[in-house]
């Protein structure tokens, strides 16, 4: 079984943004970037299936700048066998790169693709789904338990009120939520065999799909600060403040 | 100008959310038209009726929508929409499963978790966890939309009397069964609409302790109970008690922090409470940085002499 697992090239998650002053986006530029957390438990799920001998290779892409090569040298590093880069400089939103996907799927004839559930920049949580629809695959998705036995994924799904099972049939599309797996950390060893790894460039133009973006971002702010509240000395002043103050009790 | 708003319901009755999208609906000034999609959910569709704003529903009853699964939910919206220039649908965990879906099959895209609409092709949401807000402008005929509940007051869930059509259903994907789910039994109030929430942090130390010491305050205030990722993670509760950016989102009027230190990922999903107290021992915490009102010390010692003063 063939798996392809999409990674996002994002700011680190521990890294306080800032947001430029003409108000056109996040500053990106020297700052930490590292794969989104969630294509890192995606890529780890894919790692666990192979050592387990369901899957037998593992591919993963990524959309973005030349830099990305990094992300997908992680993800090699933690066991995926090659990898792809579809080189873009422009605004990427997730329908276009949904569509560039499903052009790599219809090469790359995975049975499983499986994705993080949203990438921590802009948080969309949109393009695994949207590649689920536009392959008519059925999706497993913010999934936090994934087993596959005879062509079936049984996928526990994290939703509102707790917890629930799917089986869908193969091919499919599984997003990863947090608790799916820990990741783990690529060893020195595996860093280095990961060099050799093929990453395969194929230009946009090369998949015949419109990367247009369907919007425009006019202004990126700061969302607006909370006042600075007062530090109470003792219970039964916290609660004369929510009574007589806040009147929230 | 005309606006589909997906209900977020249980075939019996409406979730509290629907009424949230409905006043994001409102805010278009177009006539807003609901879509109940269920199975022997005649309640669910004389509930959207009822609600002041709403001119027409669409109730489409079958077996295929009865788990919300989004590969038939998705036909059965995008052939809907096809009459609309919005859909919108309240963001939680259903939608966020279907809606891209619908806009991948309408070829549009989705904007995702808006938290105010500033006309009718510019809309306003958080990116990066909160810590920046973008405004965007759709360039798409449809516009799909999915809208943070905490953002919107409900519309009044009576005084409307809307038309109810009964619309027919999609064939159903054949490679997807549902086989159960297990869902958290709770008495209290549902965490994103509750108007108070208590939630403990990994101080809190034992799934023990969370019954013995946040459970009692929360009952007092007839809270719903919430964790930050660091109790999930230990176990001392299911991982829908989860607030942040990657949990529920919340603004109750008064939300109580017990030992959590205040991570970013955290405060995104609580930070536009009313009301925020905070109880940790270290008074360096960042989640002191966001409450109205702190109070160092040790929560096991502070939790139960709260518990006992309020009321009294």
């Amino acid at each position: 079984m063939k798996i392809l697992v999409t990674v996002k090239r994002v700011v680190d998650y521990s890294v306080n943004i800032n947001i430029k002053a003409d108000q056109s986006g996040v500053e990106t530029a020297n700052v930490k970037m590292s794969m989104n957390p969630f294509d890192e438990i995606a890529v780890e799920e894919a790692v666990r299936l192979k050592e387990k001998g369901i899957a037998t290779e593992i591919v993963v892409v990524t959309l973005g700048v030349a830099q990305a090569q990094e992300t997908l040298r992680t993800a090699l590093a933690m066991g995926a066998d090659r990898a792809i880069l579809v080189p873009c400089d422009g605004e990427l939103q997730p329908l276009g790169v949904a569509k560039a996907l499903r052009a790599i799927v219809d090469k790359e004839k995975p049975d499983l693709v499986i994705t993080g559930k949203q990438a921590i920049d802009a948080d969309n949580s949109q393009t695994g789904v949207m590649l689920a629809a536009l392959l008519g695959w059925p999706q497993g998705t913010f999934a936090s338990k994934l087993e596959i036995a005879d062509g079936v994924a049984t996928v526990a799904r994290e939703v509102d009120g707790g917890q629930e099972t799917l089986k869908i049939k193969l091919p499919a599309v599984i997003t990863a939520d947090l608790r799916l797996n820990e990741p783990r950390y690529a060893t020195l060893p595996n860093i280095m065999k990961a060099k050799k790894k093929p990453i395969e460039e194929i230009k946009p133009e090369a998949l015949g799909v419109d990367l247009a973006p369907h919007f425009k971002t006019l202004k990126v702010t700061s969302p607006p600060q909370r006042a600075g509240g007062i530090k109470v000395t003792d219970v039964a002043t916290l609660i004369d403040k929510l009574k007589n103050e806040a009147k929230v009790i | 100008m005309k606006s589909l708003v997906i209900a977020e319901h249980d075939h019996k009755a409406l979730r509290p959310a629907t009424l949230n999208a409905i006043t994001a609906a409102t805010k278009l000034g177009a006539p807003i038209s609901v879509l109940v999609a269920g199975f022997q959910a005649d309640g669910a569709a004389q509930a959207a009726a009822a609600i002041t704003g709403v001119a027409e529903v669409l109730h489409v009853d079958d077996a295929a929508y009865e788990h919300f699964l989004a590969e038939n939910m998705a036909p059965l919206i995008a052939a809907v929409a096809k009459d609309f220039t919005h859909v919108i649908a309240p963001s939680v965990s259903n939608s966020k499963n279907f809606m891209p879906r619908v806009a991948a099959l309408l070829d549009v895209a989705q904007i995702s978790d808006v938290i105010a609409v500033e006309s009718a092709d510019t809309f306003v949401r958080p990116i990066y966890a909160g810590n920046a807000i973008a405004t965007v402008q759709s360039a798409d005929a449809i516009k799909v939309l999915t809208v943070r509940g905490t953002a919107f007051n409900p519309a009044p869930a009576t005084g409307g009397s809307a038309t109810i059509t009964k619309t027919a259903a999609q064939p159903a994907h054949a490679s997807v069964s549902f086989v159960g789910q297990e869902l958290s039994q709770s008495v209290r109030p549902e965490l994103t609409a509750a108007k108070v929430v208590v939630s403990g942090g990994r101080a809190l130390g034992s799934a023990e302790n969370f019954k013995t010491i946040l459970e009692p305050l929360a009952d007092k205030l007839n809270a719903a109970i919430g964790a930050s990722r660091a109790a999930v993670d230990a176990g001392y509760v299911p991982n829908d008690y989860q607030v942040g950016q990657t949990g529920k989102v919340v603004a109750p009027s008064l939300y109580i922090a017990v030992g959590i230190s205040g991570a970013i990922q955290h405060l995104a999903g609580m930070k536009d409470s009313k009301v925020i107290v905070a109880i940790n021992k270290d008074p360096d915490a960042p989640i002191f940085q966001v409450a109205d009102y702190g109070l160092v010390g040790d929560l096991f010692q502070i939790v139960p002499e709260l518990t006992k003063a309020i009321g009294d």
